[in-house]
């Protein structure tokens, strides 16, 4: 933690500004390294480092900000006088009048068990080469590519009234992909989209990463002759690397406050949900469970406090069922007159922080595997999401998974390809018809959610169990 | 940091001289001065500024090299400092990894410049703007401006400069809920009598956005897509399908026009336009651009983006691509149907202002879906009925760009990306509006 020294909190407090209503800053450094095996051709290994202050005034009425990777006192001074510039060009016409509560002390780092650190970098390098070489089964996979990246994110943030929070997350995020190809046909099968997490080594073991890239090849051998996913309307039960995404774009996105808003409408987009459905809305059947979590240990977006200083806390948004609670950080609660959540996250050092995902759950049920799928006299089983969209609204949504599986008289059967499915999400959650227990649980994430303007794209993270819907529209490609 | 570019330059010669015995060292910079302002209900959500530099290296003796990026501060001790233990920890992450076989950079010195500074309004001053000319329509966007730069150097002397102040306001009128009309103004030089153009023709649209609007039943319908809507479908394309790797992985989405002969109308033509864009002709291996490569011509696929890594791997020459291998520049070239004429064109069918969201639903064929957004109408007999509730699509280009592609508009619009994910994008595309004849819409 070199970069995130007591003596830079200690100069930013020193150098706070007098005559304005409050002021904060946030020096946020983000390292990482990269180690990528292609074909096997091991790619050149890549470190960076990243840092800087974000400065924010309250003045007037106004707020404005201001980022600098200029750390000097004077680059600091020059920072908190441009951002009060903008706190006064915008008193009067801002859409937020106050500065959000004063923040506690405190600090976060995240539980880490075996070190990145801990095995040295020619036994990194070689993890990375062995598991890659474990994708290159047969002639007919054609590219191959592993890679594991760390990244730690180090952020002391300070107010003008305070406050002093330290947090630091150790992310590991692995990736594997296999392409095979035989005539004319190409499928793919991969891992690491939604496997990572917070930690050292231990998030591979988390996932069954050292056995996933004989499965993957094979798997993805298997797709090239598998009968394309049949079309119809039936029951579908989605992995939890497919319930990721299903909530992030269904639950998580509709639920932003900022969008509720208005906020993002020129880019991300509204959302259907408003605020007067909060506390009635039936948003799913009485099976769905959905919280914002950021006391998991090990998922991706565990903090204790948000990038404005808020406590996090967990708490239900859906309770059976029910819609009780927005995505929204303290600004967003200002505006709206609602309770939310600590959210408010910046992707980056030079990022002003917005209402995003954090850990965003779905709670274990009470049906193992077997019942999930015992039930099912015909159906599909989804693995792995290779695509997605979704209205700006949040409502009509088209995903597709790399794999699939057909489910006839209570088992899974024949492996399907090119697997699709869509709906609406005001509907499809009240569709569900089974979520899978404890045993079935996986905490995952997503590292690429790209939201606000200017753009930002952060890290977040989605846990469920496998879950079962009825009544959907799936289908295959053309080929 | 009073000169950048003396300070890139100098930062560039003291990295040089800490080069021992065989070591290359090549080093692309970039940075930007930035103001943004974010508007919502036409007041201002979030105001600021952002100054940021920082440098890519490739540090190498032989064929054995590593990577980093660093975050530079603009303060000469430190940056100095920074670059020198980055450079040591290249050194020590080098001796760990083999020869890497599709190492290559530009060997040859080939320096240029491109300074290009334009004027645009002051924080107050856009602000002011907005407010006056928005009145008390439901104003909601963002306002980028400011001066942006890249460079690049190398141990053998190669200097290259681009330096660029730019604007970009990207916004929308909202009537309610998802109704609204989206409108861009990007460029080098701020025209207030421009912006009041394209809000007084929002205003045209947000009144036939007051009708009634209708949900249609899925069906494939005869589709004009503005150029903005084009856009998000040669986005798609630019998603692997230029890639030289990408094709050679088999996991191209243009893959059939290679393998199988696919081809699209005889009237797409597109290529990138370097030369026509506003991005940077050089890029991190010190390879410089042509000022265009044709990718499709007359619908036929006429070229690959490749790499300099791309080039070694598969033994073929470069076009300076970056590692993604995707146009930074697209260019189509335009048709023939009146670009003021366009809904006597469509006749009777869906006016669609923007697509939203899109994705593979079938990568080998191109397959794509994604939602209309924005002002989209229906439209009988040249003139518009009604707004039209969000629609999903499902489509393959091949036939959207092939055969059922009836005709695109004679102007091809210059549209500067708004997009700022790690610093404000320099892409650009130049694209003519598209008639298609029986779009697939399923939901």
């Amino acid at each position: 933690m070199a970069l995130v020294e007591d003596t830079l909190a200690g100069r930013m407090m020193a150098l706070m500004p007098s005559g304005v209503d409050h002021c904060s800053m946030r020096h946020m450094v983000e390292s990482s390294e990269h180690i990528t095996v292609r074909n096997g051709v091991i790619e050149p290994l890549h470190t960076s480092v990243d840092g800087g202050v974000l400065v924010t005034v309250w003045a007037g009425g106004g707020h404005g900000y201001a980022a600098t990777s200029d750390l000097s006192d004077a680059g600091l001074r020059a920072a908190i006088d441009q951002a009060t510039v903008w706190a006064h060009r915008t008193a009067g016409v801002g859409a937020v009048e106050r500065p959000p509560a004063a923040p506690l002390s405190g600090e976060f780092h995240s539980p880490v068990a075996r070190a990145w650190d801990s095995m040295s970098l020619a036994d990194r390098v070689e993890l990375v080469r062995f598991n890659e070489s474990r994708l290159q089964t047969d002639d007919r996979i054609v590219d191959t590519h592993a890679s594991l990246a760390w990244r730690r994110i180090e952020s002391v943030f300070v107010t003008s009234d305070g406050g002093i929070v330290h947090q630091s997350q150790d992310h590991l995020m692995p990736d594997l992909r296999v392409v095979a190809y035989a005539d004319g046909l190409t499928q793919v099968r991969s891992f690491g989209g939604f496997e990572l997490g917070q930690g050292g080594f231990e998030v591979l073991d988390r996932f069954g990463y050292h056995d996933a890239a004989p499965r993957l090849a094979a798997e993805a051998i298997e797709l090239l002759s598998a009968p394309n996913c049949p079309t119809e309307t039936t029951e579908l039960v989605l992995a939890p690397d497919q319930m990721a995404l299903q909530i992030h774009e269904s639950i998580g996105h509709p639920l932003e406050l900022d969008r509720i808003l208005g906020d993002e409408r020129n880019f991300a987009g509204t959302s259907f949900v408003t605020a007067d459905m909060f506390g009635t809305f039936q948003y799913g059947s009485e099976l769905l469970n959905v919280t914002f979590d950021p006391t998991v240990d090990g998922q991706l977006a565990s903090y204790e406090f948000d990038d404005e200083g808020t406590p996090a806390q967990r708490q239900h948004l859906i309770k059976d069922g029910i819609l009780v609670r927005p995505l929204g950080g303290a600004l967003s609660q200002q505006r709206a007159g609602m309770e939310g959540v600590a959210n408010s996250r910046s992707s980056a050092w030079n990022r002003a922080p917005i209402d995003r995902m954090a850990n965003l759950n779905v709670e274990p049920g009470t049906s193992t595997f077997a019942e999930l799928i015992g039930g099912i006299e015909r159906g599909v089983y989804l693995e792995t999401n290779i695509s997605w969209s979704i209205d700006d609204s949040r409502n009509k949504f088209q995903f597709s998974c790399e794999r699939g599986t057909m489910i006839e008289n209570g088992e899974l059967t024949t492996v399907v390809r090119n697997p699709s499915y869509r709906g609406i999400s005001s509907t499809f959650w009240r569709s569900l018809s089974g979520v899978g227990d404890p045993s079935t649980f996986q905490v995952m994430g997503v590292g690429n959610c790209g939201k606000g303007e200017p753009s930002q794209v952060i890290w977040v993270g989605h846990a469920s169990p496998p879950c079962r819907f009825s009544n959907v529209e799936v289908f295959g490609a053309e080929s | 940091m009073t000169d950048t570019r003396s300070y890139i330059d100098d930062l560039s010669t003291h990295a040089t001289s800490l080069l021992t015995g065989d070591e290359v060292l090549l080093a692309s910079f970039g940075g930007e001065t930035s103001d943004f302002v974010r508007f919502t209900g036409g007041k201002v959500r979030q105001a600021g500024s952002v100054q940021q530099l920082s440098v890519d290296l490739d540090l190498s003796a032989g064929a054995r090299h590593a990577t980093a990026s660093l975050g530079l501060s603009g303060q000469a001790d430190a940056d100095r400092a920074a670059i020198a233990t980055s450079i040591a920890s290249m050194r020590e992450q080098r001796a760990v990894v083999p020869d890497d076989p599709y190492f290559m950079y530009a060997t040859e010195v080939a320096s240029s410049e491109h300074t290009n500074t334009g004027t645009s309004p002051a924080g107050d001053d856009i602000i002011d703007t907005v407010r006056s000319e928005a009145g008390n329509d439901d104003f909601v966007g963002i306002w980028a401006a400011g001066r942006q730069f890249s460079a690049f150097a190398n141990s053998l002397g190669q200097r290259n400069w681009f330096d660029s102040t730019t604007f970009n306001l990207d916004w929308s009128l909202y009537l309610r809920a998802d109704k609204a009309t989206k409108q861009g103004y990007a460029g080098f030089d701020w025209d207030d009598s421009v912006f009041a153009t394209k809000i007084a023709a929002q205003r045209q649209q947000l009144e036939a956005l007051r009708r009634e609007p209708i949900s249609l039943t899925p069906g494939d319908y005869r589709t004009y897509l503005t150029p903005v809507a084009v856009k998000e479908l040669t986005d798609m394309l630019s998603w692997g399908g230029f890639s030289l790797r990408a094709h050679k992985s088999m996991d191209a989405p243009l893959l059939k026009m290679v393998t199988d002969g696919l081809t699209f109308s005889p009237e797409m033509t597109i290529r990138e336009n370097t030369a026509g864009g506003v991005a940077p002709n050089f890029q991190g291996q010190g390879f410089l651009r042509p000022d265009a490569v044709s990718l499709i011509t007359d619908g036929r696929f006429d070229g690959h983006l490749v790499s300099p890594r791309s080039a070694k791997e598969f033994d073929v020459a470069t076009n300076g691509a970056s590692s993604w291998e995707a146009p930074a520049s697209i260019e189509m070239a335009p048709g023939t149907i009146a670009s003021d004429g366009t809904m006597a064109a469509l006749g009777t069918g869906l006016y669609v202002g923007n697509l939203w969201y899109l994705n593979f639903s079938d990568r080998a064929n191109c397959r794509t879906t994604g939602m209309t957004r924005f002002a989209t109408f229906w439209v009988e007999d040249g003139e518009i009925v009604a707004p039209v509730n969000a629609l999903r699509f499902d489509d393959s280009a091949f036939g959207l760009f092939g055969d059922r592609l009836a005709g695109l508009t004679d102007t091809a619009e210059v549209l500067l990306d708004p997009l700022s994910y790690g610093a404000r994008s320099t892409e650009s595309a130049r694209l003519p509006g598209a008639l298609i004849n029986d779009m697939r819409f399923t939901l």
